[in-house]
């Protein structure tokens, strides 16, 4: 069938996102509403002395202005975080409480200290600026290397050294033992940059209380409406959760930022109660910069043990991760269980040992951007297996093949808690090679020489986690809530089907993917079948969409909806075809008794099940109607090898990526069209990592220089090449789709990728190591250095 | 934004004289972002988009004229320009991205004199002539620093004259993020000598005259080894050093010199 699991079916949802017909926050306009400035700190720490909003409030327009204390003074809670991470020594983490709206002390640039509510946003910012100010200033800290040093400026007076956890993961004496033994061991410092997502959509919230029914609605670009709701019953507004509705309509980019909960949903929520009046917002551009949470910001020292026979026997990794100001929603969940607990890679490392420093500076906190942790795991394990060839002279793809894990070695467990499910890693490294004609490389490498250019070759052999969550494993780690997901399926009495799904899609184009599984099973044309998600009022429970998680959670919940459809047909079929329910067999869409050609087609079927005087509603209930919940008893493991060559201008410092390919596991594939998509996106943002996003604050005000795109450089379409890319498929055994998930894949695997080729570029021109991201300022200045020491 | 008077004149001299200490709109895309983020507050534009006497690219004598609300698509894709100063078409096809060129006017950057805008550079090398609504001025002493020219209070850039000279290349090392010139080099053999122009790199255009002399002895990319340019006063940025801004000074005009003898 065309629309079936394995077809590239057009994505749906496009047709109204092409054409501009789609409905964003923004898009949506209540009557009577007001809009909402807030004003942020413009310095990086400071106690506050004043914020005097009474000017403000006479200022034409002007409905109201707020400052912290008033949030307070209404019992305004904080924005909590929702994972506990616990320290060596057994105590917990140093926990810090975040404002809605700062009222005592501001800890970054871009918090939010006050707020201001007018019949227009350009009302509203000419009243903000009659709003009084006073802040003393303290010394500010930004860098992980200065907040950790001796005498640094304290951000948290109960968080001594600036250190919010220091958690560990691993048993020491056995990597211990590993290194006495061993024949080389390699060693590297390592920097994963911080990262400002800038989703296509900014953030956008529109907030109003029907006074009538004692009820919010809440419009919010959000990737987890749920998520959202709990938070803002339970932690930061405080009401019952029945009486929230959150809506999240067409969300243009999520990448990990958008499953926080941020300031600006409570005050429109809390003001649009107050003041009777919708109330709503929408980010600007340099305001994300500074209020959306950050990415990555890693820096790890590690140490590889390798036997006589080049096999790795220990990994020792040390990490420093800078979290910001505040813990942010899931923020020490990202550098410790989501990061750790893959340092193994592909590989079998028989002992690892991983220390992780949650360190808190003056800047925005930090949180999940796309991979979250495990891209920062790949980026260690795949940096250090390359320095260890490059030290024992050995051709790095060899290395990893001489340690790959087996393909009889599944389900694998690694030291880390992690059982890898399935895969063919070797598998994917023949095809890469073969793919990017690695073999030719070296007679590339002299052709580029010969016109002054630097050309190089990097690969990684990358692993990941998906299919987030088993909630007992989760919890288990610090999670404060289950991870499972949802899904109600409607059949409507004229055979139409519609899915109510826990998950959101912000660009991965469920609408597709899963009417696509559906169709499949029910063998019913596409255009019956619609997708509804982002709204608690409409949609079953569950956890949005992060972590790679929602086919793999979320289409399994409706595989599992739909088997419930299809028994509970049955039992009507057999009454209604008078034949043993046993006998009666659900194919190409149609319950028929087997053997013979009596049957009833899947829009009869739902028909009579309406219409019930066929059956007896005492033994069977009316309708076709079937909810279910799907909680996985482990995560997915997609992997895969990237490989990227590229090539240096000397004179420049410029990098050209010449040739890209991929090879990913991703277990079964409904829609190849849209996963191809999704490993180009990742991709993307990968190489975006690797060379062009740098993120600087100023070390000594904890200012934020690079905070727009004429100074944060994002990947363009012409700072890329095309991709080659092929799949492999070893389905995931957790999941009836055996799927694994693909979301995230491309962001992982691309920046050791691309950073292994930089440097493999750079070495002969006496450059041993460069950090992220390899800017063509940063390339040129390596290069001199190595011609001035040479 | 701030709130301002908005007025669209169809001549010059009303558009002079509505100015009133405002602010000319061209393209706007300079003009508008910095009302945007309210880091300008002019009681008045004036919008320049309804004056059909500032549009238009003409050939007169040996002069190739542009009306200053020309866009940069228009230079770029102009038979005309092509033909007779093709490495201008080639610089304004090199503007930022497709919609800065569809709004973005030559009048409104040469009137900016941003530090890393491209026109400048063509302006001095070849030597061309600003025309406004009251005097003609030569680009040689029109750019006078970092956003300051020799346009007087509500003087109104109305053309540029440039001479038409085909020996004559432009090489731009992009800056990754903004596309505008981390630094940039125009190279024109104008018959009687070599002139070199620089932009990006300092505060304000400048000509390179120890390249100039070199490349008139030898006009090919390898005249210039050995001259060494000097770092100091030149801009810094999260993109390039004053050192690195003046390494790409020497290769753009390498480059430039090797794409002037490239042309046929
Ligand atoms: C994202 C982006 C990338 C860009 N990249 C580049 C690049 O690579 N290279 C480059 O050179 N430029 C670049 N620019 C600048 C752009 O191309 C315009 O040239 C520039 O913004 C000014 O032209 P405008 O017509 O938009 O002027 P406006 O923004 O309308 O005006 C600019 C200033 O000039 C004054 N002004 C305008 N017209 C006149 C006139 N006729 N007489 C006197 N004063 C006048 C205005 O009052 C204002 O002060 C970029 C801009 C953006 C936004």
């Amino acid at each position: 069938m065309g629309s079936g699991i394995g077809a590239s079916v057009l994505r749906v949802e496009d047709q109204r996102f092409i054409t501009g017909t789609g409905t964003y926050t923004d898009d949506i306009q209540r009557p009577g509403q007001s809009h909402a400035y807030i004003v942020r700190a413009t310095t990086a720490h400071g106690i506050i002395k004043k914020v005097d909003v009474s000017h403000a409030l006479s200022a034409p327009g002007v409905i109201a202005a707020y400052n912290g204390a008033d949030l307070q003074a209404d019992k305004i809670g904080i924005l909590p975080c929702g994972w506990m991470t616990m320290n060596i020594d057994g105590t917990p983490m140093f926990s810090p409480t975040m404002p809605v709206v700062a009222h005592d002390r501001v800890r970054y640039v871009g918090e939010p200290i006050a707020v201001v509510i007018a019949e227009s946003v350009h009302q509203a910012k000419d009243a903000a600026e009659l709003i009084e100010i006073e802040i003393d200033d303290l010394p500010a800290v930004a860098s992980i290397e200065r907040a950790i040093a001796p005498g640094a400026p304290i951000v948290w007076d109960g968080a001594k050294g600036n250190v919010g956890f220091h958690w560990h993961i691993g048993a020491e004496a056995p990597v211990t033992a590993a290194f006495a033994r061993a024949a080389h061991i390699a060693k590297m410092d390592l920097v994963n940059s911080r990262i400002i997502c800038n989703s296509m959509e900014p953030r956008a919230v529109c907030a109003e209380f029907d006074v009538g029914k004692g009820e919010f609605t809440l419009y919010l670009s959000s990737q987890n409406p749920h998520v959202q709701r709990i938070l803002l019953a339970t932690a930061s507004l405080g009401f019952p959760e029945h009486k929230i509705r959150v809506i999240s309509p067409d969300v243009g980019g999520g990448f990990g930022i958008k499953a926080m909960h941020y300031h600006e949903e409570v005050i429109a929520c809390w003001a649009a109660r107050k003041l009777g009046r919708p109330v709503r917002w929408t980010s600007e551009r340099s305001e994300a910069f500074i209020s959306d949470r950050h990415g990555r910001d890693h820096q790890t020292h590690v140490e590889l043990a390798l036997d006589k026979d080049a096999k790795f026997i220990g990994l020792r990794v040390s990490t420093h991760a800078n979290m910001g100001g505040y813990y942010s929603t899931f923020g020490p969940a990202i550098p410790t269980f989501f990061y750790a607990t893959l340092l193994s890679g592909t590989y079998p490392i028989p002992a690892i040992y991983c220390d992780v420093t949650g360190v808190l500076t003056n800047t925005v906190p930090v949180d999940a951007y796309r991979g979250a942790g495990r891209p920062e795991a790949t980026y260690v394990i795949e940096r250090i297996v390359d320095r260890a060839a490059d030290d024992l002279g050995m051709d790095p793809a060899e290395l990893r093949r001489r340690n790959l894990i087996p393909v009889d070695a599944f389900p694998y467990k690694t030291p880390m808690g992690s059982e890898y499910d399935s895969g063919q890693y070797e598998l994917a490294l023949d095809k890469a090679l073969a793919l990017s004609d690695y073999k030719g490389f070296e007679a590339r490498r002299a052709e580029a020489k010969t016109r002054g250019k630097l050309r190089g070759i990097g690969l990684s052999s990358y692993i990941e986690a998906c299919g987030a969550a088993p909630s007992k494993i989760v919890m288990a780690n610090g999670g404060g809530s289950g991870m499972f997901e949802s899904a109600t399926v409607r059949v409507n009495p004229t055979g139409g089907v519609i899915v109510m799904t826990g998950t959101h899609s912000h660009g991965q184009g469920h609408e597709t993917t899963f009417a696509q599984v559906v169709s499949d099973k029910l063998s019913i044309p596409m255009e019956q079948i619609e997708i509804v998600h982002g709204d608690t009022a409409r949609t079953p429970f569950g956890l949005g969409t992060n972590g790679s998680r929602s086919l793999a959670l979320g289409g399994t919940a409706i595989i599992k909806a739909l088997d419930k459809i299809i028994a509970k047909g049955k039992k009507i079929t057999s009454h209604v075809l008078e034949a043993a329910e046993a006998d009666i067999i659900f194919e190409n869409g149609r319950f028929s008794v087997v053997g013979t050609d009596k049957g009833l087609a899947f829009g009869e079927l739902a028909f009579t099940a309406h219409a019930p005087a066929r059956f007896p509603t005492d033994e069977i209930e009316p309708g076709l109607e079937e909810t279910a919940f799907f909680d996985p008893v482990n995560f997915t493991f997609p992997a895969g090898v990237h490989v990227c060559e590229l090539e240096i201008d000397p004179d420049t410092g410029t990098t050209d990526i010449v040739a890209y390919s991929v090879v990913d596991d991703f277990g079964n594939i409904v829609n190849p069209m849209i996963v191809d998509g999704q490993v180009h996106g990742g991709t993307v943002q990968g190489i975006g990592q690797a060379l062009l996003e740098n993120c600087v604050y100023d070390e000594d005000s904890a200012q934020l220089l690079s905070g727009s795109l004429m100074d944060y450089c994002l990947p363009r379409a012409d700072d890329v090449p095309n991709f080659k890319l092929d799949y492999i498929v070893t389905p995931s055994p957790h999941n009836a789709l055996g799927v694994k998930g693909c979301g995230e894949a491309g962001a992982i695997a691309a920046t050791p990728a691309v950073m292994n080729a930089v440097v493999d570029a750079l070495q002969p021109a006496g450059v041993q190591d460069i950090s992220m991201p390899a800017t063509p300022l940063k390339i040129w200045n390596a290069l001199q250095a190595a011609k001035a020491a040479a | 934004m701030y709130s301002f008077n908005y007025v669209r004149p169809s001549s010059v001299a009303e558009a002079v004289k509505a100015l009133n200490g405002g602010n000319f709109l061209s393209g706007g895309m300079t003009l508008l972002p910095s009302l945007k983020m309210r880091l300008a507050r002019p009681e008045t534009l004036v919008d320049l988009a309804g004056i059909a006497e500032l549009t238009g690219i003409t050939i007169e004598g040996d002069r190739l004229c542009i009306g200053a609300m020309t866009r940069h698509s228009d230079v770029a894709s102009s038979a005309d320009i092509q033909r007779v100063l093709p490495a201008l078409a080639e610089l304004a096809g090199g503007i930022g991205d497709p919609l800065v060129r569809n709004r973005g006017t030559i009048g409104g950057s040469i009137a900016n004199s941003d530090p890393s805008a491209d026109y400048p550079a063509a302006a001095v090398a070849l030597d061309a002539t600003i025309v406004t609504d009251r005097r003609e001025i030569p680009a040689s002493s029109f750019f006078t620093g970092l956003f300051t020219t020799a346009l007087q209070a509500g003087e109104l850039v109305t053309r540029i004259k440039f001479p038409m000279i085909k020996r004559a290349a432009y090489a731009k090392f992009p800056s990754p993020a903004s596309r505008y010139a981390m630094v940039g080099v125009m190279v024109v053999d104008t018959g009687k000598g070599v002139r070199v122009a620089v932009t990006g790199a300092g505060p304000c255009v400048f000509r390179q005259e120890a390249f100039e002399k070199a490349l008139d002895q030898n006009f090919a990319p390898q005249a210039i080894d050995g001259i060494v340019v000097s770092a100091e006063g030149l801009n810094q940025d999260l993109f390039g050093t004053p050192e690195y801004r003046a390494n790409l000074i020497s290769v753009m005009t390498r480059r430039a010199v090797a794409a002037v003898q490239a042309r046929r």
